[in-house]
């Protein structure tokens, strides 16, 4: 158990590394999130005066920003372990005397813990650009729900970088939970959106995740009905996508 | 020219990875665009139109052939990177051929660009009001536009002569897209966003792109998207010309 952790602590410290040895490598994750609120704000800000929003436009979509970074930071951990399997470093990693699903549980849990940066890099431009402060027990959930989210989007990269070794996969790993956070109610209230769209996000889990997080900034009330929905959303992803994750671990170099 | 035109459009058939999203990502932020906020049309201070993806196809459009330009920069750094583009310069053409070929291929890219949006909003239920002769000048705007934009990749591949340098732009071209008037109508944008999109060549751009697609042309708004594609082409493959021959200065 010992061994566990400190094998976890380990990939959380290279995870923490990588981020202050190398800052450029996070620009873009927290960059991109920021301008899509910057512009979608100031761009569709208009599209608050609809009835069906229950309150600003910012408010609205700054909790799919918070998702959308932590889209790009689970993609850019699938990007990196492809660069690992690459540059040969993976393979001495496998040969550790530990579990592989350990080693997935690191690299996972090191995602959880880089998103943070880019969620709160966004809350805080929302709360420039007039975001309410929502409470601290709805950004708790929030950042449960994020945290927890770039985890199964780290399991899914995980995925496609043991599936196709290389970086070149990229475009691949990231467009998933591009797609995933898109098709729900991203930038307007069921009500409001085409009936196409609607149905998509109805049936979409990640819908449900996105309406914890978004349930203290609109309506601003935090309930225990969306909070447990976004929670079993996010565990049964966690539980499809991290087994096959595992699964492919385990075959790797057999 | 011709040669290195052929050579970069056969280069681009070969790494589907360079090309594909330049339509993917565009694809999928048009439909989540025009799903979620279809209902925008009826906001007062709209212009008429016969679906929110009619309106939306141009900026679609525009957001592509902005991918197009970085990822001509990144050929261009990725050339200069593994030495291909010294042994082009030893090589007894003139030098200008190298920026016009690559423009000449982006061009035909920017081509089939805009020809799949058209195609794909047609399919989905979009109109082209302006006819046949609207959709021909929505393939000439955009090819310019393209080439423009392909000329701004190649400036800074040539600046900075890094592939990760130029692919760091990605984000700023969205910047640049959102301060426009590409996705909503100019009237409605909120303060800055309005402000800078009055100076912004690509709203004047993706206006000319839309005039076509959304109402009966109307040669003002066309002949300004026409004259700012053609400013962007001009001034960019000038800039590009300058930057290869103080590249060619250096030892």
């Amino acid at each position: 158990m010992t061994a566990s952790i400190r094998i976890l602590s380990a990939f959380q410290r290279r995870a923490l590394n990588e981020i202050l040895r190398v800052p450029g490598g996070a620009i873009p994750g927290v960059l991109a999130p920021a301008i899509f609120l910057i512009g979608l704000s100031g761009v569709f800000g208009a599209a608050g005066d609809l009835k069906g929003y229950q309150g600003d436009f910012t408010a609205y979509i700054l909790p799919f920003g918070m998702l959308q970074g932590a889209t790009f930071t689970g993609a850019a951990t699938g990007v990196n372990l492809a660069r690992d399997i690459e540059q040969g470093w993976f393979d001495r990693l496998l040969l550790a005397p530990q579990r592989r699903s350990l080693l997935l549980l690191g690299l996972v849990s090191s995602a959880s813990l880089r998103a943070t940066l880019p969620a709160t890099f966004l809350l805080l431009v929302g709360f420039a650009l007039g975001v309410g402060w929502p409470g601290i027990g709805a950004l708790a959930i929030a950042y449960v729900l994020i945290m927890g989210f770039a985890g199964v989007i780290a399991c899914y990269a995980s995925l496609v970088a043991l599936r196709f070794r290389t970086q070149q996969a990229a475009p691949l790993m990231q467009i998933g939970g591009f797609i995933a956070i898109l098709f729900t109610t991203a930038y307007a209230p069921l009500a409001l959106q085409s009936s196409w769209l609607a149905d998509i996000a109805r049936i979409n889990p990640v819908n449900k995740i996105l309406e914890g997080v978004r349930q203290g900034f609109v309506p601003g009330t935090v309930t225990w009905d969306t909070t447990w929905q976004a929670l079993v959303a996010l565990a049964v992803l966690g539980l499809v996508l991290g087994g096959l994750a595992v699964r492919s671990m385990r075959r790797t170099g057999r | 020219m011709w040669a290195l035109a052929g050579r970069a459009l056969r280069n681009a058939s070969r790494r589907p990875q360079f090309f594909v999203p330049m339509l993917v990502f565009p694809s999928l932020l048009l439909a989540a665009n025009t799903g979620g906020f279809n209902r925008t049309t009826a906001l007062p201070g709209f212009p008429k139109v016969h679906g929110f993806l009619d309106y939306q196809l141009a900026a679609a459009i525009t957001q592509s052939l902005l991918l197009g330009g970085v990822s001509v920069g990144i050929a261009v750094a990725l050339e200069i990177e593994n030495g291909f583009f010294d042994r082009l310069i030893a090589s007894p053409i003139p030098r200008t051929s190298i920026v016009f070929g690559r423009l000449a291929a982006t061009f035909c890219i920017a081509l089939v660009q805009v020809l799949f949006f058209l195609v794909l909003g047609l399919i989905f239920g979009a109109e082209v009001q302006g006819g046949i002769g609207g959709a021909l000048l929505v393939l000439l705007i955009g090819a310019i536009a393209g080439t423009g934009f392909g000329g701004i990749g190649m400036s800074l591949a040539l600046r900075a002569r890094n592939a990760s340098l130029v692919q760091g732009i990605f984000p700023f071209a969205f910047v640049i897209l959102f301060l426009s008037s590409a996705f909503f109508p100019m009237d409605l944008l909120r303060a800055p966003a309005d402000w800078v999109a009055a100076y912004n060549p690509l709203s004047y751009i993706a206006d000319g792109l839309r005039n076509p697609i959304i109402a009966p042309i109307d040669a003002g708004a066309v002949l300004e998207g026409l004259a700012a594609a053609l400013g962007v082409t001009a001034a960019m493959t000038a800039l590009s010309v300058y930057f290869l021959r103080g590249r060619l200065r250096e030892p």
